[in-house]
This record gives structure tokens, C-alpha cells and sequence, in this order.
């Protein structure tokens, strides 16, 4: 009984502190944020109120601890249309600006953030965040080490989100890539991202089983350097303690390698280690057979994690930044290609002796698309560093479609993937609602990805030849704003692959939504017919009697 | 010697270990590359004329800021003969060694702008601001008339220039001081400035969204813009040698 | 320590220190009875479980 008194009293004090914090904010900004943290408090006061006159939960200790990961499950679908909803907005408005509506909430520059934070951070982030507890719960044989803890971070991960999204639309801005909160969010991510480390280490500390199984060692990696890079990327210095504006630690050149190895490594660590995770266990599970070299997943592993955060100063090439340190970067991007590959080579042979299974299961086709976009983009990458080709490349649409194809190919898909294995085992479903719409969504994905980096291709490409395109007359052929124009074909294009690539996760919104309902569709099989040999054969006639 | 070898057996059971290993592995990288260049010559060599923004600049950087206008426009020159015949002399070190964040860029969806300053008149800006397709038709950028409608708050700026001299920007306690009367005046044609453009070299002074009455975001925005990349003198630096 | 004594020293014994250290931990991963762990231990996630829920996956 104390201790529900003591609880709301505390929430009911949290409350009181944001709205006096939302009453003296020195911003707009800030107060609407504090009543956000104040809402947010009161409905933890409200349901730990009515927690009061219930019975307490008893933990299932005969089951995994789930129910954290079926929120997650519904949060990266959520978070992911929303994302690619944003995507397919910001597209069209460099295709057709009146798009911006005239408003200042809509546009491009507020908006864009928006898209990249939803995608990588909401959707990537809740996908990382459940399939990691999902998977170190099966590989400890062990259920996670603190229940509640696990809740808070769920939790505390959504009002992040909120609280960035939120900040992006009023202007509320570090104006640094990818990790443009302010520096309130980003404390309270924080508090969020070492409570998660608490909860897989302690899960990991609890296992029953003596090795840990290699998708946890990408997972582990992912969380403690984003936690480093988090810290020293964001360090920065508040105008007031009340006010949403701070400054950033580090000036100018400093400033942008700091910005650029977080940046880069946001890549590596969040978008590549993580994902890898998830690679090791849901494709060997998914095909019903081990990976194919733990040799080459060891090398893989620490290869990886060493080279990777090198690369950073290839966002950089021919900027004021020293010399010495661009070819750092860009001889460690060459060099990372070989283990990249080596982590594809890994998952891709895991088929070796299923390959039939590319053509039965829709869920393994994902799988390999998946692992075929991390091979194309760990490829282009790599000679996208090296200078001279960054001479052309940087500052074009190239890099767009790098990163989708990326974004989009590879952590899009074995995100899906890793989902549509998820959900039936988690809802105690015989099977997904429909296995013909995971081919559906396959091939929407697939034809999306197609237009949408080919046409981001072509368009940097030509973008960099235009600008550098000299006539006969020693003088500059084009204008920029004549480069802007030719774009006009391409951001058209790109906005109908981003739309294919939308209703495809739309498909799987109603797959999911429908396999959680208990749904199965009656469907023919996605396998081709057996083969019967006795029917195999001519009609004989039947001699006359 | 078969311990030894079969060490990694170790470090997969034990995950502190494997956390600690991860964790040297990852660091590296990042201390070798970044280490160096807080005491380098060629990143923290300051170079004539370059000094920090003035309250006006500051406000209007952070404008840009708010409005993510880094998402399109990168500020950084390349040496390169095409960059540097479309934009101007490329971009140094020392020119955003004030800048808490630099706003170097990534994409040029639209134009670079780190010389941008004085390249076009207030008037093109006001009107550019207001609708970019009304001066450049083929523009797809949004349109910022709002920023004509939104008065400054002087008051508050001082805070601004404390935080920035904790973070190293050399602002003195004049310049903390007059803070807000700073940027009342840089807005003002009529003002005495003679004081201001002392602590503030080559600050430009006058009515900058041509609506003298108020001191508006507009007015910021424009300020800070003519002001990229104007600080140092290239042509004090040019060749010396005459062709014959 | 100066520029050119540390690209000196990154060219020369730096570079042949860490390839040494590249080629020892890939032959590390082949020493004897490594594989036996390796099967084991890529094997894993296929066991039985004793958890009721988790007799599919």
C-alpha cells in the first residue's frame, strides 16, 4: 500500500515539475515538450492507480518474457509507415514544391529530419530493440533480466521518438545529422539506451547456456558504441536550463569529423551491426540450418567492428579537413568492403543445400534480397570513398541512392523478414495470415527499390557531370538552377518507387494485423504441386474383353 | 599454448569481456582520427579576419538552423577549378572555427552557400525569401515569407553569446554586455555604429529586409547570409607574381 | 611526436604490426578443436527448449 502511495505521489509531483517547467520555458519549444513529459506523467500516474485495486501479475516463468516484444513488434510497423509516409511526402515536395504547403511546419527543412530520424531511429530502433530481446531471450534460454526495466525502455524509447518528432516540427534542432534532438532529448535517450544495455547484459549474465551465440555479440557491440558515440557526439551547451537551444562543444572542422564519426558509425553500429544481429538468427532459423562458417562470423565480428568506425571521414573528402585524415577514412572504407562481404558470404551459403527455398518461401526470398542489398551497398560504399569518385559523387543524389538502397534493401527487408517471422510465435499463431502476401510485399518492395535507386543514380550522376561540365569556351556550361530542372524527371520517379515501396508495407500492415487476429486466409500453397508419378504416364486403352 | 588458443572460447562465454573488447575495438578508430586535430597547425590556426558572429549573424545562423536549411545547402567550397569558378575561393578551416555547430553540409539540392555574402542585393534575398520562384522559376525551394512577420526578442541574446564563450568563442564582456543593444543596431541604418564595427570588424550595417521600422527574423536571416564567407581577404592572398 | 615521425612510423613497422595481427587472429580461428566448439555453438539455436512456447521456433 505504501509503496502505490509513494509511486503516485511521485508522478503526481512529476507532473507538477513539467507543467512549472512548460510555465518558466524560455521557448516555445520547451514548454510544449514539457507538457508532453508532463502528459506522459500523468498517464503513469493514472495507471499505476489503477494497478492499485488489481492483483499483481505473476510472471509465466515457464515462458519468455514477450509482451514487451509484441508492443515492439506493432511499434516498427507503426513507426515504419510513418517514416515512409514522411519519405513519400519530402520526395514530392523536391518534385513539386507548392507541396510545402506555405507553412512552416511543412516544410522540406523541418520535414526532412522527420523522415530520416522516423526511419532510422523509430522504425530501425523499435526493430533492433525487440528483436534483440526476442533473440537473447531464446539464445540464454533465459527470460529477461529486469521485467520492468524492459518496460522503460519500450516505453521511455516512444517518448524519445515523440519528443524528437515533436522538436523536428517546431524547429527545435541541433542541426546535426541524425542526431538533431536537443540536448534535454538526448539525455533522456540516454537514461533510455543504459538501461537497455542493463537489460540485455543482465539477460546475458542470466543465460543457461554456456556460449554466447554470435547475434548477440553484433547486438552488444550496437548498443555500446551507439552509447559512445551518443555521448560524445551530442556534447553540447545549453543557452538556459529552461530553454530548448544549446550549442554544440566542438567548432567547425573539430565539429564535423566528430559529427561525421558518429554519423558514419550510426551507419555501422545502429543500421549495420545491429541488423547483422538479427541476420545470424533469424535467416539460420528461417532455413532450418546453422550458419555457414562461425570461423567467418568470428572474423566477420571484430573486423567489422574495428574497421568501421574509421570510415568516417569520407563524408569529408576535399573539405578543409586535414588530408591525412581523409585518406584514413577512405583506405578504411576500402578495406571494410572485405568483411562486409565476408558477413554476406555467411548468410547467403546458410541456404547452401535449401536454394529451393528462394522459390517456396517468400520469407527467406526477403531474407536473401536483403543480404544481396547489404553485398551491393557495402560495395558501392566502398568505391563511393574512394576521392576521385567522391570528387563527383558527394553532394548528388548518388549518395541518396546509396542510402536507400541500404536503408531500404537491406534493413527494410530483413527487418520485414525478422517481423513476419516474429509475429506468428509471438501471438501463438499456427502460421502468418497469408504467406501470398509476403510475395506481394516482396515484389512491391523489390520494384521500389528498383526505381527509386536507379533513378537517384542516374540523377546524381548526372548532377555531378553538369556541374563540372566545361564548353568549348573555357566557361561553365550550366547554371545550377539549370541542374535543378534536369532533377525534375528524376525526384517524379523516385517519388512513384517511394509509393511502391509504402503500399507494399501497407500489405503488411494487414498481414500482420490480420495474423495477430488470428486470421488465416484460405490460400493455395506458395510450394508447387507434387509430383505424383502414377498419374505421370499416357491413357492406355483398355483391351476389349 | 592450446589456453592461449582457445581463448576466444573465452571471450564468447564471458560478456564483460567480450563488452571491454568491443568497446577497445571500436575506440580506437575514432581517437587516432580525432585526437589529433584539436592541436594540429592546419585545423586551429586562426586566420586574419575571421571573428565571431555578430548577435544579428548569430540569430540568423540560428534561423538557418531551425529551418534545416543544412538538409539542401551545403557551405563548404571544394578546391576544385568548377567549384571554385561557380562559388568562389574554396572554403578554409578557419572560417567556421566559431561555428558550434559547423554547417558544412552533405547534399547540394540547392546551391552551396559558403560565399554566398554580398553575391546578391537585400532585395533579391527579401524577395527570394518570400517566393524563390518569383526571382528563380526553375527554384524548388519552400517559400519563408513568415520570417518578414516574426518581430526579434532582443532580450534573451546575451545568454546566447555566454553559452558560445563557455563552448571557446572569444566574446568579451563588452560584447555580452551590449548584447541586445548589438542587435537592435545592426538592423538600424540610421544607428552610430562606429563602436560596434570596431569590436565587430566588417559587420555590415543597414535595414536589411526593407522594412525599417521592425527588426525582424527576415532581417537576420539576410544578415547572417551576406555575411558567409566574407570575413577573409583573398585577394590580399593572391599570386604576387605578374604574368610577363 | 611529430607528423612526419608518426606517418613514418605508420608506414613501416606499424603496417607490418598490424598485418601480423590481422594474419595471427585469422589463423587463430583455424586452430585445432576450434571446430567442434564452432559446431556446437552454431548448432545451438536449434536445440529443444524446455519453455513450452518456443517448441516451433
Amino acid at each position: 500500500m505504501h509503496a502505490i502511495f509513494y509511486k503516485s505521489a511521485g508522478w503526481f509531483l512529476a507532473v507538477l515539475l513539467m507543467l512549472t517547467a512548460a510555465g518558466v520555458a524560455a521557448d516555445s519549444g520547451f514548454a510544449v515538450h514539457m507538457l508532453i513529459l508532463a502528459t506522459a506523467a500523468a498517464i503513469m500516474l493514472v495507471v499505476t492507480l489503477r494497478r492499485s485495486d488489481q492483483p499483481p501479475v505473476v510472471a509465466d516463468l515457464s515462458h519468455y518474457d514477450d509482451e514487451v516484444i509484441r508492443w515492439g513488434v506493432i511499434a516498427t510497423v507503426f513507426w515504419g509507415v510513418v517514416g515512409l509516409l514522411a519519405g513519400v511526402a519530402i520526395a514530392s515536395q523536391l518534385a513539386w514544391p507548392l507541396l510545402n504547403l506555405h507553412s512552416e511546419f511543412t516544410s522540406f527543412g523541418r520535414l526532412r529530419p522527420l523522415h530520416t530520424s522516423a526511419v532510422i531511429f523509430a522504425f530501425g530502433g523499435n526493430a533492433l530493440i525487440a528483436t534483440s530481446f526476442y533473440i537473447v531471450q531464446r539464445t540464454c534460454r533465459a527470460r529477461l533480466a529486469f521485467p520492468t526495466l524492459a518496460r522503460f525502455v519500450f516505453w521511455g524509447y516512444q517518448l524519445f521518438i515523440v519528443l524528437a518528432a515533436t522538436g523536428y516540427i517546431m524547429g527545435v534542432t541541433e542541426a546535426r545529422e541524425y542526431a538533431e534532438p536537443e540536448w534535454y532529448v538526448d539525455i533522456w535517450l540516454t537514461i533510455v539506451w543504459v538501461s537497455y544495455l542493463a537489460v540485455y547484459v543482465g539477460t546475458i549474465l542470466r543465460r543457461s547456456e554456456p556460449h554466447i551465440y554470435v547475434a548477440n555479440w553484433f547486438y552488444l557491440a550496437f548498443i555500446i558504441t551507439v552509447a559512445m558515440l551518443h555521448l560524445v557526439n551530442n556534447l553540447s551547451m545549453p543557452v538556459s536550463l529552461v530553454g530548448s537551444k544549446s550549442y554544440s562543444a566542438f567548432a567547425g572542422v573539430q565539429d564535423a569529423l566528430v559529427q561525421w564519426w558518429y554519423g558514419h558509425n550510426a551507419v555501422g553500429f545502429f543500421l549495420t551491426a545491429g541488423f547483422l544481429g538479427m541476420m545470424y538468427y533469424f535467416v539460420p532459423k528461417q532455413a532450418e540450418r546453422p550458419v555457414y562458417s562461425y570461423r567467418l562470423s568470428i572474423l566477420h565480428f571484430w573486423s567489422l567492428i574495428f574497421l568501421y568506425i574509421w570510415a568516417g571521414p569520407h563524408h569529408l573528402h576535399y573539405t578543409a579537413l586535414p588530408d591525412w585524415a581523409q585518406t584514413l577514412g577512405m583506405v578504411f572504407s576500402i578495406m571494410l568492403w572485405m568483411p562486409s562481404w565476408g558477413g554476406m558470404i555467411n548468410g547467403l551459403m546458410t541456404l547452401n543445400g535449401a536454394w529451393d527455398k528462394i522459390r517456396t518461401d517468400p520469407i527467406i526470398r526477403m531474407m536473401v534480397l536483403a543480404l544481396a542489398f547489404y553485398g551491393m551497398s557495402t560495395f558501392e560504399g566502398p568505391m563511393m570513398s574512394i576521392k576521385s569518385v567522391n570528387s563527383l559523387s558527394h553532394y548528388t543524389n548518388w549518395t541518396i541512392g546509396h542510402v536507400h538502397s541500404g536503408a531500404l534493401g537491406w534493413n527494410g527487408m530483413i527487418t520485414f523478414s525478422a517481423l513476419y517471422f516474429m509475429t506468428p510465435r509471438l501471438w501463438n499463431r499456427t502460421r502468418l495470415y497469408s504467406l501470398r502476401l509476403v510475395n506481394w510485399h516482396f515484389w512491391l518492395a523489390t520494384l521500389g527499390i528498383v526505381l527509386y535507386t536507379a533513378s537517384m543514380w542516374v540523377a546524381g550522376i548526372t548532377q555531378g557531370l553538369m556541374w563540372r561540365e566545361y564548353g568549348k569556351d573555357g566557361y561553365l556550361v550550366y547554371a545550377f538552377v539549370e541542374v535543378v530542372a534536369a532533377m525534375h524527371p528524376y525526384y517524379i520517379m523516385r517519388v512513384a518507387g517511394g509509393l511502391m515501396y509504402l503500399s507494399g508495407s501497407l500489405v503488411m500492415v494487414w498481414n500482420i494485423g490480420m495474423t495477430i487476429a488470428g486470421k488465416l486466409r484460405a490460400e493455395a500453397p506458395m510450394s508447387s504441386p507434387a509430383h505424383d508419378p502414377a498419374r505421370d504416364r499416357p491413357l492406355t486403352p483398355v483391351a476389349a474383353a | 599454448m592450446s589456453n592461449i588458443l582457445n581463448r576466444h572460447k573465452a571471450i564468447e562465454r564471458n560478456v564483460t569481456l567480450l563488452a571491454v573488447l568491443s568497446l577497445v575495438a571500436v575506440a580506437i578508430g575514432g581517437i587516432v582520427e580525432i585526437a589529433p586535430l584539436f592541436w594540429i597547425d592546419s585545423t586551429v590556426t586562426k586566420v586574419e579576419g575571421v571573428r565571431p558572429y555578430t548577435p544579428l549573424e548569430l540569430v540568423g545562423r540560428n534561423i538557418y538552423m531551425r529551418e534545416g536549411c543544412y538538409n539542401c545547402h551545403s557551405q563548404m567550397v571544394r578546391p576544385f577549378r568548377d567549384e571554385t569558378e561557380r562559388y568562389g575561393h574554396y572554403s578554409l578551416a578557419a572560417e567556421s572555427m566559431y561555428d558550434h555547430p559547423f554547417q558544412w553540409g552533405s547534399e547540394r539540392t540547392g546551391p552551396d552557400l559558403a560565399r554566398v555574402g554580398g553575391r546578391y542585393s537585400d532585395g533579391w534575398h527579401v524577395q527570394h525569401m518570400t517566393n524563390p520562384r518569383a526571382v528563380v522559376p526553375e527554384s524548388i525551394m519552400p517559400p519563408y515569407a513568415f520570417l518578414a512577420e516574426r518581430d526579434l526578442k532582443t532580450d534573451a541574446i546575451a545568454g546566447h553569446l555566454v553559452a558560445l564563450r563557455r563552448v571557446g568563442v572569444p566574446y568579451s564582456d563588452i560584447d555580452i554586455a551590449k548584447a541586445s543593444a548589438d542587435l537592435a543596431l545592426q538592423g538600424d541604418a540610421e544607428a552610430d555604429s562606429s563602436d560596434f564595427v570596431a569590436r565587430y570588424p566588417k559587420a555590415q550595417v543597414r535595414d536589411f529586409d526593407g522594412d525599417p521600422k521592425r527588426l525582424t527574423e527576415l532581417d537576420a536571416i539576410i544578415a547572417y547570409l551576406q555575411s558567409i564567407g566574407t570575413a577573409v581577404d583573398f585577394t590580399a592572398a593572391a599570386a604576387k607574381e605578374q604574368p610577363r | 611526436m611529430s607528423y612526419d615521425a608518426l606517418r613514418h612510423a605508420a608506414d613501416s613497422w606499424g603496417l607490418v604490426f598490424l598485418g601480423m595481427v590481422f594474419l595471427v587472429l585469422i589463423g587463430w580461428t583455424f586452430r585445432r578443436g576450434a571446430s567442434d566448439v564452432h559446431a556446437r555453438a552454431k548448432t545451438m539455436i536449434f536445440e529443444p527448449n524446455e519453455f513450452k512456447d518456443d517448441q516451433r521456433g
